[in-house]
């Protein structure tokens, strides 16, 4: 079990950082470690990409949340992309689909961060 | 006049313990999803218990005083599947939205039928049941 980041530069100063795998207690840091890596270097408008994330829990919602308030902070935003209907009912339960913005599908997630 | 006997469903227990660490909370929801896979339960509410067992093993790890073990204890039936998880270290009782602690407790009451919470001398067991429903 692991879990793999990949960030890439996107159109508008915008970043995408792709997650695959599970996000838990064990594999979180890794993921807290690459978004605040983007916000200290000035980048404050984020689609997270969960959409090859098969777990989720709360330690994993708590590293997005953290990202959240500290792109806020900035005048940014965090745009999740997520299809999973579990890692969705997540969202949900938590309410957290009120805070974040969630896609389908990426382009949808970027052009909704201009 | 003859009683209806009543017969029992019958209990089978399966007992795990794990080191109070992150990395192995993966080994705790992966066998305890394969206890409830013995019953009729749906992809879904298998999905259910093995996130409810994580968040539960997660918050004895994050209130943890010293390095210890976590104690699972599955108690399944034909109808339903009960975990006790407990440890050493206290088990949050409330939650608190404000904090990810708040998260997976309103995580685990969402997603099982029944949550209780029980002081041993040992610490806090937490004691969650998923009820198989009819499809």
């Amino acid at each position: 079990m692991d879990i793999k980041v990949q960030v890439r530069e996107s159109e508008h100063e915008a970043y995408v950082v792709e997650l695959s795998g599970e996000i838990d207690v064990y594999t979180s840091p890794k993921v807290k470690d690459a978004i605040t890596e983007l916000i200290d270097q000035g980048h404050y408008n984020l689609v997270i990409n969960l959409e090859k994330v098969r777990y989720i829990d709360s330690t994993g919602l708590g590293v997005l949340i953290g990202g959240l308030k500290r792109v806020r902070e900035h005048g940014g935003t965090v745009n999740l992309v997520c299809t999973n209907p579990q890692i969705k009912k997540i969202f949900d339960i938590t309410g957290l689909v009120k805070i974040f913005g969630i896609f389908d599908d990426e382009q949808s997630a970027k052009k909704a961060l201009v | 006049m003859n009683q209806p006997v009543t017969v029992p469903a019958e209990l089978d227990v399966v007992e795990l313990r794990i080191p109070a660490k992150a990395e192995w909370v993966a080994v705790a929801r992966l066998a305890v999803a394969a206890v409830a896979n013995r019953l009729d339960f749906s992809v879904e509410d298998i999905e259910d218990v093995r996130l409810a067992i994580a968040e539960a093993c997660t918050n004895v790890i994050r209130h943890a005083t010293s390095p210890g073990q976590i104690d699972i204890r599955c108690e399944a039936t034909l109808t339903e599947l009960t975990v006790e998880v407990g440890g050493g270290a206290a088990v949050r009782l409330r939650a608190d939205v404000r904090s990810e602690d708040g998260l997976g407790i309103i995580i685990i009451q969402s997603l099982m039928d029944a949550v209780e919470y029980r002081a041993e001398q040992s610490g806090v067991v937490l004691q969650m049941t998923k009820r198989v429903h009819a499809r």
